[in-house]
């Protein structure tokens, strides 16, 4: 099977790899797959506290070209986005952007949970309402 | 890309490329002698009968069986089929029951399953952390009813050998059928069924430097003597086992790719395995966390399967892939999603599995191409790693078990 130009191009140079502090309070951290299922996928969103705005993302993922170009996407689309905003973006956006095949739609779902599950993690964190159930319905 | 067009084809349990001499040797079959070996009043039909009994006798040789014995197919998959399906239907009268293995081929294992639901009781044993299966659990699983024991020769993922002999010898005292998937072991290493007690042996010409589209299947005729039911009604070719027109270009190919094989396979061997061991070396020592699956004693000279701990082999080949060619145990490389069954067999959990990458090396396989091999998989393996939060969490001394999963 070949990959597509875009998740070709995101797994050469992927955007935002790396760690943020996650015991900062200001950090929201997903970690959601197992290894056993072959993806893992770590998403961590930094948030200004007075704009509510996503100011930073970084990702690492354990998996294969196209989980690794799902979060990357996903850490391009986080930045500069508001938290609401971040929860409108659909797995089925990353499917359409990367051109993923069937077999690889688990992947875009993946990297939505991981949105979901940071967002989830930030608010938790300053005892704000959770808005965004960790894990969608699949 | 014409800047960076190396090509490294370490895959060769997939298929081998077509030796030259073979390739030589079959062209006269397409034009000058394009008769069919069933034709018997020309010379076209003569010639072509010709080539396919000289291969015939080329093949018997390698395996050193007699050429009578040996049955044409289109491949190892159909050999597969009319072995299992064919002792079945032949010695039903004597019993339905079949034992084999849970890492053989597909070909085996799917065969296995559609005669389950015709009526036979297959028993798949287990094999321990090394790939080799327990000979107390074989024997101890033989009963009045089974007709046959298959057992491949060597596994395509790992590259284990079977104990052959011993296993013949048990297949003797209960007088029982012994088949084997040969297709990887056989042209590679020594495999001679009357030596070790096998009956039916089932192997193709692609994996052994000859054209794709034709394999072979072995069948005892003397001591004991073994009848298949054919599986596919025609002409009555092959001694009315297998009809269909013979492949003529493809049979000689076959038969030369064999006798190449007869007389290169010890120093092939000698030399691959050396390459392969400085392939293994090198990963061991140069990185961490790295794991050798399956017994590294009792394995195919060229093959290697290697996992990586916490980098996911479909990944870590995309780092690599235009210019080196290999196989993975990943979920992601295959439809089902699944890692590889005969991996998790051996004992391996899902998550070194999905780690994995299988090196098979091949006649044309030079000791640059394994240098360029370790410097590029080595490089991807870190990029990878650098990538990977298990591998992180690895690094900063956290529990990978106790970590509760978000499983999907």
């Amino acid at each position: 099977m070949a990959y597509s130009d875009k998740v070709l191009e995101h797994f050469k140079n992927p955007r935002n790899v790396g760690t943020l502090d996650k015991s900062d309070k200001n950090v929201g951290t997903g970690l959601v797959g197992a290894p056993e299922c072959g993806d893992v996928m770590r998403l961590q969103i930094q948030v200004d506290p007075e704009t509510h705005t996503i100011v930073d993302a970084k990702f690492k993922t354990f998996g294969c070209g196209s989980a690794i170009a799902s979060s990357s996407l996903a850490t391009e689309w986080l930045k500069g986005k508001s938290v609401d905003e971040a929860l409108t973006i659909d797995n089925m956006d990353i499917v359409e952007e990367l051109a993923l095949p069937p077999v690889k739609i688990h992947c875009s779902v993946l990297a939505e949970d991981a949105i979901r599950s940071a967002i989830a993690d930030y608010q938790q964190k300053n005892g704000m309402e959770v808005t965004s159930s960790a894990e969608k319905a699949h | 890309m014409a800047h960076n067009t190396r090509r490294v084809y370490l895959d060769n349990n997939a298929t081998t490329p077509t030796d030259p001499r073979v390739v030589e040797a079959m062209l006269p079959y397409f034009y000058q002698m394009p008769g069919n070996a069933a034709s018997r009043n020309h010379p076209f039909g003569w010639e072509a009968e010709e080539g396919v009994d000289y291969a015939r006798e080329q093949i018997a040789s390698l395996i050193q069986v007699d050429p009578k014995e040996i049955i044409f197919t289109s491949g190892a998959t159909e050999s597969d089929n009319l072995a299992i399906k064919g002792v079945f239907e032949m010695y039903r009268s004597k019993g339905n029951h079949i034992i084999t293995v849970k890492t053989e081929h597909k070909a085996v294992l799917d065969t296995c399953h559609k005669l389950e639901k015709m009526g036979a009781e297959v028993t798949y044993l287990d094999v321990a952390e090394d790939g080799l299966i327990d000979l107390a659990a074989l024997e101890a699983a033989i009963k009045p009813s089974t007709i046959l024991v298959s057992v491949m020769w060597a596994n395509n993922e790992t590259g284990v050998i079977q104990p052959m002999k011993a296993i013949g010898d048990i297949c003797a005292r209960h007088g029982v059928l012994f088949m084997s998937d040969a297709t990887q072991a056989v042209g590679k290493i020594p495999v001679y069924p009357k030596e070790t007690g096998v009956h039916l042996i089932a192997f193709t010409s692609h994996k052994m430097y000859g054209p794709k589209g034709v394999g072979a299947l072995y069948v005892s005729r003397k001591a004991p003597r073994v009848k298949v039911t054919a599986q596919m009604d025609g002409g009555g070719h092959e001694r009315g086992m297998r009809s269909g027109t013979l492949n003529v270009p493809g049979i000689v190919g076959f038969g030369k790719a064999a006798e190449i094989a007869r007389k290169e396979m010890a120093q092939d061997a000698e030399r691959l395995s050396k390459l392969r061991d400085r392939l293994e070396a090198a990963f061991l020592a140069n990185l961490e966390e790295v794991y050798v699956n399956g017994n590294r004693e009792h394995r195919m000279p060229h093959v290697t399967n290697i996992s990586f701990k916490h980098v996911e082999g479909e990944g870590l080949m995309m780092t690599f892939n235009q210019n080196i060619a290999l196989s993975s145990g990943s979920a992601c490389t295959s439809a089902s999603l699944e890692p590889s069954y005969v991996l998790v067999a051996l004992g391996l959990g899902d998550d070194l599995a999905h780690s994995s990458l299988r090196f098979s090396l091949g006649r044309f396989t030079t000791e640059d191409d394994i240098d360029y091999v370790i410097e590029k998989v080595g490089s991807g393996v870190n990029h990878m790693r650098d990538l990977s939060p298990i591998w992180e969490m690895y690094k900063e001394g956290i529990d990978l078990n106790s970590v509760n999963w978000q499983e999907h």
